[in-house]
């Protein structure tokens, strides 16, 4: 058995609007958050993976405010699931015995970037000729369906609605009333607004069935992480000891092949091969889960996914809803940070942060939104293209 | 000479009867509709142009009402099961309306034209349209 790495330290940023900081300013924030909370400095730290998709900046631009210490930089790349890829590299080069320390961080500024994907009809030109690997003559997108995130997702929503029935635009918006309602008891979100459910339903349509309070909202933000070996934690104290929390699974997965795969993102099958792993690597099942931070990039998205982490019965995700168990006070609290929706998805960070919104919980220090007694909780990201990333996490037993 | 013609993506054939057309591999049968390195199902690499059933299912579909600049909104999108093979394209002849679409709706092939270019050229594009009279418009 290899060896085991546990979160030393963690530090989110607030996610919101920054104008005045740049991308290496938060990035720096939230490193030097998670080394104070770890108790530890870059001096310890013997690998650096580090997340950004939108730029400019690098984890060697990090390195520069924070500590030029010599050691390796991973700068990776996963679209949505970047933070958890990041963090899965420090964690791999823990367990491959090449340091005892790493530090994983995830950062993005995103405020005002308004609908992502998506080809601008300007780019047209005045002749038809066939281009790229479909020999298309011009944009495809919303000549040959949609490429925006908001689209693809409102059809993976509409397709579980088919498969499995009842998955209608009210069910969609009471997940989307919950996890706002979540939000209102997180001082980090970037949007703390309860709506009421006629609101979330008469705003803004972007893409049937999300309106615009259903979808992930852009934002400044960043989260790092600590990790640390089994043997070099037990050298540190106690009270390091009993606030680190254990990472019992970590796991990355892509699509394997499907019919339909690459015509439509199947989200499903990656997640649920990932979930599946996890669960067998932890020695946990979803029914030992005490909280649930999901990717929620827009209200659809998150109604597969009870189905796909099996916190339900294959098929099952509506009832599940519907009986209240992913409210804070049911059974498996999911998203109580507020999700994407609400808390908003700097991208790269998002794979990180919602890893101190657990770890936070299974400290005992979420404040007002405490889920009282947690020991278990699992977090999970999609990057679209596929890449997903699924952590479980347990509370110290020191 | 016929008008000059050109399918909005190569997998569109034009004729009298337009239909779709896929890049099957000759050892799994997984279909494609892009140019192939090889198959990502079983890394075959000897393929055969299959052509797609005409006549499908919506399997999902979304109505965008936000998109990039230049594109016109309201349109709907749908993922279409062409008997057994898997389908992108937009609904047509059909008011982009929650009320009008759903999942399950028998849908077939058409082409329209997109316009001629400074040569002369016409487009052909494609999408899905109601099978259906009173799903029609």
């Amino acid at each position: 058995m290899a060896e085991g790495a546990w979160i030393l330290g963690i530090h989110m940023t607030k996610f919101g609007k920054h104008p005045t900081k740049d991308v290496t300013d938060l990035a720096a924030e939230a490193t030097m958050g998670a080394l104070a909370d770890a108790g530890v400095t870059m001096a310890d730290m013997g690998v650096l993976a580090y997340g950004n998709l939108r730029g400019p900046s690098s984890g060697q631009q990090l390195q520069k405010q924070v500590g030029q210490t010599g050691i390796p930089v991973f700068n990776v790349s996963n679209a949505c699931a970047t933070g958890a890829t990041a963090l899965k590299t420090v964690i791999m080069a823990i367990k491959a015995g090449e340091t005892d320390y790493g530090l994983a961080v995830g950062v993005e500024k995103l405020a005002g970037a308004g609908l992502l994907a998506g080809a601008n009809r300007a780019e047209d030109s005045d002749t038809w000729t066939p281009n790229g690997r479909f020999g298309q003559i011009a944009a495809l997108d919303g000549r040959i369906g949609t490429e925006t995130m908001p689209g693809v997702f409102a059809q993976i929503g509409t397709e579980y609605g088919h498969r499995y029935g009842k998955a209608d635009f009210d069910l969609f918006a009471r997940i989307s009333e919950k996890n706002h309602a979540h939000s209102t008891l997180n001082p980090l979100a970037s949007y703390q607004k309860r709506f009421t459910l006629d609101e979330i339903k008469n705003d803004v349509m972007i893409a049937y069935p999300n309106t615009r309070p259903m979808c992930s909202a852009n934002c400044d933000g960043a989260a790092a992480a600590v990790v640390v070996s089994d043997a070099a934690l037990k050298k540190l104290s106690l009270e390091q000891q009993r606030r680190a929390v254990k990472i019992s699974a970590s796991v990355l997965t892509s699509d394997p092949w499907e019919e339909a795969c690459q015509v439509l993102p199947n989200v499903n099958t990656l997640t649920r091969n990932a979930a599946q792993q996890a669960y067998e690597r932890a020695g946990i099942g979803p029914n030992d889960l005490d909280l649930v931070e999901l990717h929620d990039c827009f209200a659809t998205a998150e109604l597969v996914h009870y189905d796909n982490l099996m916190l339900c019965e294959e098929g099952g995700a509506v009832d599940f809803f519907r009986s209240g168990a992913t409210w804070r006070d049911g059974a498996t609290p999911v998203n109580v940070s507020g999700g994407l929706e609400s808390k908003g998805h700097p991208i790269a960070a998002t794979g990180i942060a919602n890893v101190w919104e657990v770890s936070t919980q299974l400290r005992g220090e979420a404040g007002d939104r405490q889920i009282p007694d947690a020991k278990v909780g699992l977090t999970h990201v999609i990057g679209l293209g596929s890449s997903c990333g699924v952590h479980v996490l347990e509370k110290s037993a020191a | 000479m016929a008008t000059d013609r050109i399918p909005l993506v190569d997998y569109l054939v034009l004729g009298d009867e337009p239909w779709l057309e896929a890049n099957e591999c000759r050892n799994c049968g997984a279909r494609f509709f892009d140019r192939r390195n090889s198959c990502a199902a079983c890394f075959g690499t000897d393929f055969e142009r299959v052509r797609i059933a005409s006549e499908g299912e919506v399997r999902a579909f979304t109505i965008v009402t936000m998109a990039a600049p230049g594109i016109p909104v309201p349109f709907a999108s749908a993922i279409v099961d062409c008997a057994g093979t898997t389908v992108r394209g937009n609904l047509v002849n059909v008011e982009p309306d929650p009320q009008r679409l759903h999942t399950g709706m028998k849908v077939r092939l058409t082409t329209y034209s997109m316009g001629t270019d400074s040569q002369g050229t016409e487009a052909i594009g494609y999408g899905f349209e109601p099978i259906s009279a009173e799903d029609h418009d």
